[in-house]
């Protein structure tokens, strides 16, 4: 699987994930700048976390119009799998890859902690390593990861099983209580209408192995170069 | 926007001038006599930010010297942007903390934010990819009406800046007295890796003629005169220095750091200097006085983004997130395409000169010219009087009391529910302590660790200080923090290397604050010997004093230590049930100035607990060497609270790792006080946890070494259990230590001023 790792001016999560895609296929992935205008031949492209020109305006928002995202969204049409992470996903969002959008946390604080999670629809590329209703472990650090949608798309999301992961208590039991910042029915992360893209604010790339705290991020990476190769 | 600098005002340079710029009649005389004329307004400012208290540690210097600050690892102690000590394996640790308290009781969120990003700019400039941040914050009394919104905005502040950088926040310490209630501490510590012979330094040596180049954000009127505004006491206007407190954008931070770090991976900086405290005269000053050269700078040329600033303003404004560097002229084009690439501002604003002169131009004219050595070398130094703390008597106590004793859990419960001993999960949760993804034991423990990225090697951080230790006894109390942070480092495993401090204290023209002073130092100074733990960065905060209320002595010491291999890391948490608990260094029973007394007796009296550097040392060598033979599984030191609280605390970070692990233990019989086995705050000691069939050969061992240990209990269960006392069960712990904080911040408990 050949990946590319797309860096703004201000992502902070680009070097973790080039990590741990390393970790899971033996070779570093392309490092592609904001302001090239063409991706390199890849299986898989990577929005990674951070602060993407500072969060300012609505984060993401100046990202997504960054040019390389042209190309981004073009090889997404074409099938080309897409992981958008924490700000990548508000950038995904913003750019139209996925639907709805990040507010502000209900707690209107950042957060930083290890959350549990169930996992929704094991199948696709990025799930396909987990079982469906598999309670597992990452972290999120935001402060914009209130996922909110209108009702009609968080009925397709929940009717087509788009929705991969939510945020549940540790027993696996959504309670509202175990959400960090409030998004609508828990989500945590979504899928596109193909499964090819997928958007979470949780970090498997910090939880990719144990000496981090822990593993369950693994399997996510570990599958997508098992799929994509 | 550059090149429209307005021509100064000509104003006399009068006395009631003179003193609004902080100086005194006879520094005034002393500047007359430097210049060999009197010096015009411009000058005058940058003489005044040049020699204030902050920029020229004119109080402190003197005292200083006595601070140990080599070491064989040393590679750079004090003096430059921060201390350098070797991490092997061909790299270097690059450290430092320091204050922002004035600015932070100001405005919180900017005054804690543009504390960090100063400080993450002191390592960067060195060369080092900064790599954790710390946080020792002190707050005034919960009741007071304004320490909650001081927390709030500190802690957004601390956030907002570190998140956005992404730089983790691993670690610090927070707590509260009535005595920070109009002076808060902020003090922030960063860690950074370098490869260890590429550290850059600031001074422009062999550089005549080279181009001076700014680079980062331009330009504005914010900050001018903070650094002699952190030079003075606070009265009832100090609320109306908010204009003179700076702005922070992070992310202008990031591209700067990230442009920096690419050119300096190239031969073309010869000297780098961040522009902190005073600016673009402090930065320019020092290169020159460093190589021994003059600088002339063009005013017309700096990057600037308010109209009509005069040169005056351009030179003392505080504008964050910029840089001073002087580079090979051959690798001009090849710097601006690095700057350009990441959007930061680029300009050649000056060149180095053989002149020995500070000589700064403006619309073609000459509008300030200082000879650069004086302005460094003849600012004041003062030996200040002082009055040193007497040593508190100490406290006769009644022996045959224990029957009056309270009950031993139901202290525990209010010591895990007061606000020093509390969770700070509140704080630390608004942090991203994860980014990066090397960090192996994060905030909470005795020291957070990161791991050194690509290697199995780790860096053991923590910042903290005891200042009711140090008001009642100052040398005391001095070499208390000292030790504390070493014994931090150890019972992770670390070897611990050296320490940044950060010396807040009041108003230095007091004796007693000067003796204050005199005494951490003193105490510091022997720690650091004794533990071969030396000083390589720091900083000096005075006047911490509103309305003639100093804050009590508080030296902060930011502690660095290394793990060589992060397998044999240890850490607080218990492992599993079964496990014999090991009591290193010895009963406890001194409770004068100990949390007990605070908080269960209400009173704040006597000595604080003495301390025996050499035992110190063995034991916390001891303890090490255990930690790297694999014979413990689980280590804490003994502090704050006593023996229950460690104890509770090493329950708690084993629940926190999803494991339910109780605990009994036993008060021997020979005790004279319960609550003083339980609850003092003897030092030089740990709590340990080792399976059993590893716990006897590990008491043979330390008697042959002279550490007393004894075995007071074993692991297991989901209580603590004190026998012949009382239980508690671990659940309910965590909610008594996680209560308080989230709900004091929502507002929904009551505090009493």
């Amino acid at each position: 699987m050949k990946a590319a790792v797309v860096v703004f001016p201000g992502s902070n999560c680009d070097r973790d994930v080039m990590v741990a895609l390393e970790a899971s296929t033996g070779r570093a992935p392309a490092m592609v700048w904001h302001d090239e205008t063409a991706l390199p031949a890849c299986d898989l492209i990577v929005l990674p976390g951070g602060f993407a020109h500072g969060d300012y305006l609505r984060a993401g928002a100046m990202a997504a119009r960054s040019p390389v995202m042209a190309d981004v969204v073009k090889r997404a049409g074409a099938g080309v799998h897409v992981l958008a992470i924490c700000n990548g996903f508000q950038v995904a969002t913003e750019a139209g890859l996925l639907p709805g959008a990040l507010m502000r946390n209900a707690g209107l604080r950042f957060v930083c902690r290890w959350v549990s999670l169930r996992v929704e629809e094991a199948g696709s590329s990025f799930t396909a390593g987990y079982e469906a209703g598999q309670v597992v472990r990452m972290p999120v650090a935001h402060h914009e990861g209130n996922y909110c949608a209108d009702e009609e798309t968080l009925a397709r999301l929940e009717g087509e099983g788009l929705v991969a992961f939510r945020y549940v208590g540790e027993d696996g039991a959504a309670d509202g209580e175990a959400n960090p910042n409030g998004s609508a029915a828990d989500i945590a992360g979504i899928l596109n209408s193909t499964r090819t893209v997928l958007g979470l604010m949780p970090h498997p790339e910090r939880a990719a192995e144990p000496a981090l705290g822990g593993a369950d991020g693994r399997p996510m990476f570990d599958r997508l170069v098992e799929a994509l190769s | 926007m550059s090149g429209a600098v307005r021509p100064m005002p000509d104003v006399p340079v009068t006395p009631a001038l003179v003193a609004e710029h902080g100086l005194s009649t006879d520094e005034y005389a002393r500047i007359e006599r430097v210049m060999g004329r009197a010096p015009n307004l411009t000058e005058l400012g940058i003489f005044s930010a040049m020699w204030n208290e902050h920029c020229s540690y004119k109080s402190s210097r003197v005292w200083l010297r006595k601070l140990p600050t080599e070491a064989p690892w040393v590679i750079c102690g004090p003096g430059e942007n921060a201390g350098v000590v070797d991490i092997g394996d061909g790299q270097a640790a690059v450290f430092k903390m320091e204050s922002h308290n004035h600015p932070s009781f100001i405005e919180p969120y900017q005054g804690a934010a543009t504390g960090v990003g100063g400080i993450l700019r002191d390592v960067f400039t060195m060369g080092a990819r900064p790599v954790a941040s710390l946080d020792a914050l002190r707050f005034g009394a919960p009741g007071h009406p304004k320490t909650r919104h001081l927390v709030a905005g500190v802690v957004a502040g601390i956030g907002g800046y570190g998140n956005c950088i992404g730089v983790p926040t691993v670690g610090g310490s927070c707590a509260f007295d009535g005595a920070y209630d109009g002076n808060i501490l902020v003090n922030a510590m960063t860690v950074g890796v370098a490869p260890a012979d590429r550290i850059f330094y600031a001074a422009a040596e062999n550089a005549v003629g080279n181009p001076v180049v700014y680079v980062g954000a331009k330009t504005g009127r914010d900050g001018i005169h903070g650094a002699t505004m952190a030079s003075a006491a606070f009265d009832e206007g100090t609320e109306e220095k908010r204009p003179t407190v700076q702005v922070g954008d992070p992310f202008t931070e990031k591209l700067l750091m990230e442009a920096c770090l690419a050119l300096m991976a190239t031969d073309a900086i010869i000297a780098i200097q961040d522009m902190g405290a005073a600016g673009l005269t402090c930065s320019s000053v020092e290169m020159a006085d460093k190589g021994g050269a003059g600088i002339e700078l063009d005013l017309d040329k700096v990057p600037v983004r308010e109209s009509a600033m005069t040169p005056y303003e351009i030179m003392l404004s505080e504008s964050q997130e910029r840089m001073l560097m002087v580079i090979r002229p051959e690798a001009a084009e090849e710097a601006r395409a690095v700057f350009e690439k990441w959007g930061v501002d680029f300009a050649v604003i000056g060149r180095v000169t053989e002149t020995g002169r500070f000589v700064l131009k403006a619309g073609g004219a000459v509008v300030g010219n200082l000879p650069v050595r004086p302005l460094v070398d003849e600012a004041p130094i003062y030996e200040r009087p002082y009055e040193l703390t007497p040593r508190p008597a100490p406290l006769a106590r009644a022996l045959d009391d224990r029957a009056s004793e309270p009950e031993p859990t139901a202290v525990l419960q209010t010591l895990l529910a007061a606000p020093d001993l509390c969770s700070k999960r509140w704080i630390w949760e608004q942090y991203d302590h994860m980014v990066m993804a090397d960090t192996v034991q994060p905030p909470g423990g005795d020291a957070a660790v990161v791991r050194v990225h690509g290697t199995r090697k780790g860096l053991a951080l923590t910042a903290d200080c005891t200042p009711r230790y140090c008001a009642a006894d100052p040398a005391s109390g001095g070499a208390q923090a000292v030790a504390e942070a070493w014994r931090n480092l150890t019972a992770v495993g670390a070897r611990p290397l050296a320490i940044t401090d950060c010396l807040n204290f009041g108003n230095p023209e007091r004796p007693q604050v000067m003796g204050q002073f005199a005494g951490c130092i003193e105490g510091m100074a022997e720690a650091c010997r004794a533990l071969d733990f030396p000083v390589v960065s720091g900083n000096v905060s005075f006047y911490n004093e509103t309305e003639g209320a100093g804050i009590l002595p508080t030296p902060s010491i930011g502690g660095l230590g290394l793990i060589a291999d992060l397998e044999r890391m240890c850490d607080p948490a218990l492992k599993a049930p079964g496990e014999a608990l090991l009591l290193v260094g010895g009963a406890g029973g001194h409770l004068a100035r100990s949390l007990y007394q605070r908080e269960i007796e209400g009173r704040e009296e006597g000595p604080p607990p003495a301390v025996d550097l050499a035992a110190e040392r063995r034991h916390g060598d001891f303890v090490r060497r255990q930690i790297e033979a694999g014979m413990v599984s689980a280590c804490h030191d003994i502090s704050d609270g006593g023996l229950l609280v460690a104890l509770a605390e090493m329950a708690l970070a084993a629940l926190d790792a999803g494991r339910t692990v109780g605990a009994r233990i036993a008060v021997p019989a020979g005790a004279p006080s319960a609550a003083g086995w339980l609850f003092g705050e003897d030092q030089a000691r740990y709590l340990v946890s080792a399976p059993q069939h590893r716990a006897e050969a590990l008491m043979m061992e330390a008697e042959g070494a002279g550490v007393p240990v004894s075995a007071i209990g074993s692991t297991g269960g989901a209580a603590l259990t004190v026998e012949g006392a009382s239980a508690i069960s671990i659940a309910a712990l965590r909610r008594i230590h996680e209560e308080w904080l989230p709900a004091y911040m929502a507002g929904e408990v009551e505090h009493e001023r």
